[in-house]
């Protein structure tokens, strides 16, 4: 196993807070364990600041919505924080205020959950922490705070549905994803379909104590630890059903261009297609063919032909977003609406063949310096390394994740790129969204 | 994988406080790195360590021996405030061509051995400041101050790199403020608020200025401004200060200082009186956006008007529970946001913001109402002492929390110092916030949050089915070749 010599002093900060020998080699010494509730707890000490971080994620994402009540799962997530069994949510914010604690969360389409930073001393933040395991326990969800926030739900939704680039990006994933449940969007229509009873519902069914992902990160011990993820998970909902698994996302059978007439002075452009799933084979692979495609910046190929040979646009780069259940990859630039058209072609060009000749031999070697080099920036804060936690956490990937890391990008070959390529990109059957034009047009590219 | 639709946000601000200093970063990269800061207070515990080259460029270090990274920045004293009539952009102009190439380097290759030494990099040009960063290895530092030193001496402006890369820069206008309302709102109020001092203009310039925009002026703005006597490099991180020092005299200690021009105050006269502006745009919901003129930080240790209209600025909007969220969202349901935002730091008259969208139903002007009456609130019956403390309290948390955070305490010290402080004044900063009482946030309310020093920008949502807006400017007017 080749780990760069700077890459193994990396972390040497970590490594003397209290881990077993078999973990002496490890990058980052991740503890694992399971609460007496059926939670997943994954840990990292760090004493080095009087600060603690933890977070708490459940299969709960908007792809467990239903399509007529769409937003059920961003109201369920995002009401936790404003009413608990008696206290009103002002008490709520005015508590961790007191503390000089942060509340904080996450909903996207497969997670959903709260996060908390807090100050370390034992005083402070089990005031915190027992707020937040309440909240997580038995929201209130009551009716004036719901009718309020469904109210300001639509408003924002309205608002933002004559955004070009909430246009491009909705359309685009309805198009990409296509039957499957992440293609389910929220609307006014929808919002306003959903009660009460389906939050609290949806909080039973999802927020259930053996799907808990729990993230601790910070100074405390590993026995402390301990107690504070049994005190977030303790009285959560139970299961009472199996886990729900979904399809994986679908390949398209044929591409697709839309246009859509916007008066914006710029085009939004989106392009792409289904990627994978975050536990694919094919993930470093794509990680680092895309990094030379368009995620590396200046140095990538779709910011050197799209802005630095021609200055068509500010912004061009390309992505994969692996989730649970299959994801996208999308290749995104917004450009003055009379030169969308080139910037299309220019970029159709790039992407075929970069899909029919896969990286140069300098290429990969610059794009592996990049990663490996910059490595120790991924882990250099509690912040950042609590999200790779949850991470691991709820993607299932494994404990040594980080460790192997560098390897596994090294590893990687230019015919893998090619190959993994071949596999997920298709030229020929993409997904192409234009917002920013005079007229609406829609036209099909190739046959099934 | 690592991704970032949009990753360097329209206007990141430094959180100084609890919501933000308005300073516009403008991010040259569109990719790569996310400028935006986690929240946090401002006073840094371990000790900044400083030294003076005999060319005048200032280098602070404070070691962070958290993880085997450093921070590096190299900040001018030179922004948008100093740019000339038809000139607007140029500073921000001259930080996207800072990445084109040199007397040594090859267009591009700056990123390229940034990139290959696993590295990060950015810039960003607010009204007072240009600055440009690297985050890396330890053991690259050299590298970056090899590559910085170069660029403050040596650039070299080619002419069609110019000509694509302010296409660039008026395409980074158009989806920053031209098709983004609540920008536009923002950029012409600055505009009306403001009648002599050079900060109402934005950062990125107006549409014309770039499209009449020439190397020439970029050249002229880099040969005045950018030298080593008007510059400060700002070093966080795994290293140690007297390594980074003498590292700092082998690159940078041959660049000869330049006699700087002297900046004239252009103070800005007296308000007379209130404004008012309407905004057309598309958009759905209507936004007000009030700015009262309000003082400017002058002594950190005698300015205690500024450290109550910092902390007015967290009773009003600095958590969920504060008074605009709770009265003018939650309770009294006239809002869909509402909240507060004092800039009193840093070059030209401060402003103190309130900002409202109102609900579905209501008016901008009704929610104007609602902020006018909390202000009113304040005046007449003060706040608590439960209210104070917990600002306080929350400041003191955030103080340790952004140690977390290398660039963020990087940011802050670089930022202060070119505010015209000295880094030493994060710590009194944050003393003198702790001593602020409930008497003088009830003066200061009284004192600056008056009509007369007003100006209210409205937005007036317009459908979208409306054909092109008028100001969508003729295609290419200069650069049509």
């Amino acid at each position: 196993m080749r780990i760069n010599q700077f890459i193994q002093m990396s972390l040497c900060w970590l490594l003397w807070c209290g881990i077993g020998l078999q973990q002496a080699w490890a990058i980052l010494p991740i503890s694992h364990w399971t609460t007496t509730t059926g939670a997943k707890v994954y840990f990292v000490a760090n004493p080095g600041l009087p600060m603690l971080d933890v977070a708490v994620d459940f299969p709960a994402g908007s792809v467990y919505d239903q399509a007529s009540k769409a937003g059920v799962a961003g109201l369920t997530q995002g009401l936790l924080r404003l009413g608990v069994d008696g206290l009103s949510e002002d008490q709520i914010a005015q508590q961790f205020a007191d503390v000089g604690a942060q509340l904080g969360g996450r909903i996207d389409d497969d997670r959903a959950g709260l996060s908390l930073r807090m100050l370390s001393e034992p005083r402070l933040r089990t005031v915190a922490l027992t707020l937040m395991s309440r909240l997580l326990r038995a929201p209130d969800y009551p009716e004036l705070v719901v009718a309020r926030e469904k109210a300001r739900l639509i408003d924002a939704l309205k608002e933002s549905a004559l955004k070009p680039d909430t246009q491009v990006g909705k359309l685009f994933s309805q198009l990409v994803y296509g039957s499957h449940p992440y293609a389910i969007q929220s609307d006014a229509a929808s919002v306003a379909r959903i009660t009460r009873a389906d939050l609290r519902a949806f909080h039973q069914q999802h927020f259930v104590a053996e799907r808990a992902i729990v993230a601790i990160m910070g100074d405390v011990t590993r026995a402390e630890a301990e107690r504070i993820a049994e005190q977030l998970t303790q009285g959560l909902p139970r299961a009472t059903a199996p886990a729900l698994t979904l399809p994986v996302v679908e390949r398209l059978n044929r591409g697709v261009t839309r246009i859509v007439a916007h008066p914006a002075l710029q085009s939004h452009i989106l392009i792409g297609g289904p990627g994978i799933a975050r536990a694919d084979p094919d993930y470093f692979a794509l990680f680092v063919g895309n990094h030379i495609l368009g995620g590396g910046g200046f140095v990538s190929r779709i910011t050197e032909a799209v802005r630095q040979q021609r200055g068509l646009a500010y912004s061009a780069y390309s992505y994969f977003a692996p989730q649970r259940w299959g994801g996208m990859f999308v290749i995104g630039m917004q450009t003055r609406r009379d030169q969308a058209n080139e910037a299309l072609s220019v970029t159709r060009q790039v992407l075929a063949e970069y899909v029919a000749q896969g990286p140069t031999a300098a290429e990969l070697e610059a794009a592996k310096q990049n990663i490996v080099g910059g490595f120790p920036l991924r882990i250099d804060s509690n912040r950042k390394i609590i999200e790779y936690l949850s991470a691991i956490g709820f993607y299932q990937l494994p404990l040594t994740y980080l460790d192997d890391f560098v390897m596994r990008v090294e590893q990687v070959s230019a015919a893998d790129i090619r190959a993994a390529f071949a596999r997920r990109v298709d030229p020929a059957k993409m997904v192409t969204v234009v917002v920013g034009a005079d007229r609406d047009e829609t036209q099909t590219e190739s046959k099934p | 994988m690592e991704c970032n639709l949009f990753a360097c946000i329209t206007e990141v601000k430094v959180k100084f406080m609890f919501n933000i200093n308005k300073l516009f970063f403008i991010c040259s990269l569109s990719l790569g790195l996310v400028c935006s800061l986690d929240g946090g207070a401002a006073t840094l515990e371990s000790a900044v360590v400083e030294q003076q080259l005999a060319n005048g460029l200032r280098v602070l270090v404070k070691p962070d021996r958290r993880a085997p990274v450093v921070v590096s920045m190299v900040w001018y004293r030179v922004g948008s405030i100093d740019e000339h009539n038809g000139q607007t952009g140029v500073a921000h102009m001259l930080e996207h061509m800072m990445f084109k190439g040199t007397r040594k380097l090859g267009v591009g290759e700056f990123s390229k051995r940034i990139a290959a030494a696993g590295g990060r990099e950015n810039a960003f040009t607010s009204n007072d400041y240009t600055g440009y960063f690297q985050t890396l290895h330890k053991s690259a530092l050299p590298l970056a101050f090899e590559l910085e030193a170069d660029r403050m001496a040596n650039l070299m402006m080619n002419p069609a790199e110019f000509d694509k890369e302010i296409k660039v820069v008026m395409e980074e206008r158009r989806w920053r403020t031209d098709d983004k309302p609540l920008a536009l709102v923002r950029e012409r109020l600055m505009a009306t608020a403001l009648i002599a001092h050079p900060a109402r203009n934005p950062v990125v310039g107006w549409m014309n200025d770039l499209e009449n925009m020439r190397l020439e002026d970029a050249q002229a703005f880099y040969n005045t401004w950018y030298a080593p006597n008007n510059a400060t490099i700002v070093v966080v991180g795994d290293v140690e200060p007297a390594a980074v020092f003498a590292l700092a005299q082998q690159h940078f200690g041959t660049i000869a200082s330049k006699s700087l021009p002297v900046r004239k105050p252009q103070l800005e006269p007296p308000a007379l009186g209130m404004n008012q502006i309407r905004v057309q745009a598309p958009a759905e919901l209507p936004y007000v956006l009030m700015a009262y003129r309000a003082p400017r930080l002058q002594n950190s240790q005698n300015d205690s008007e500024y450290y109550a209209l910092e902390m007015l600025e967290g009773i009003l909007s600095g958590h969920e529970a504060a008074r605009l969220p709770q009265r003018m969202v939650k309770t009294d349901q006239i809002a869909n946001s509402a909240g507060a935002e004092y800039d009193g730091i840093g070059q030209g008259p401060g402003f103190f913001y309130l900002r409202g969208t109102p609900g579905a139903g209501r008016t901008a002007e009704q929610v104007e109402q609602a902020l006018r009456r909390e202000v009113k609130r304040v005046v007449d019956e003060g706040v608590t002492e439960d209210e104070l403390n917990r600002v306080k309290a929350q400041l003191m948390a955030a103080q340790v929390y952004q140690r977390d955070s290398m660039f963020y305490q990087a940011q802050q010290i670089g930022w202060i110092e070119m505010s015209g402080f000295s880094h030493w004044d994060l710590d009194i900063l944050m003393q003198q916030l702790q001593k602020v009482t409930v008497d003088q946030i009830r003066a200061v309310a009284k004192k600056y949050l008056i009509d007369s020093q007003l100006t209210v920008a409205y937005l007036e949502p317009q459908p979208l089915s409306g054909q092109k807006r008028p100001s969508a400017p003729p295609a290419g007017v200069r650069h049509a070749n």
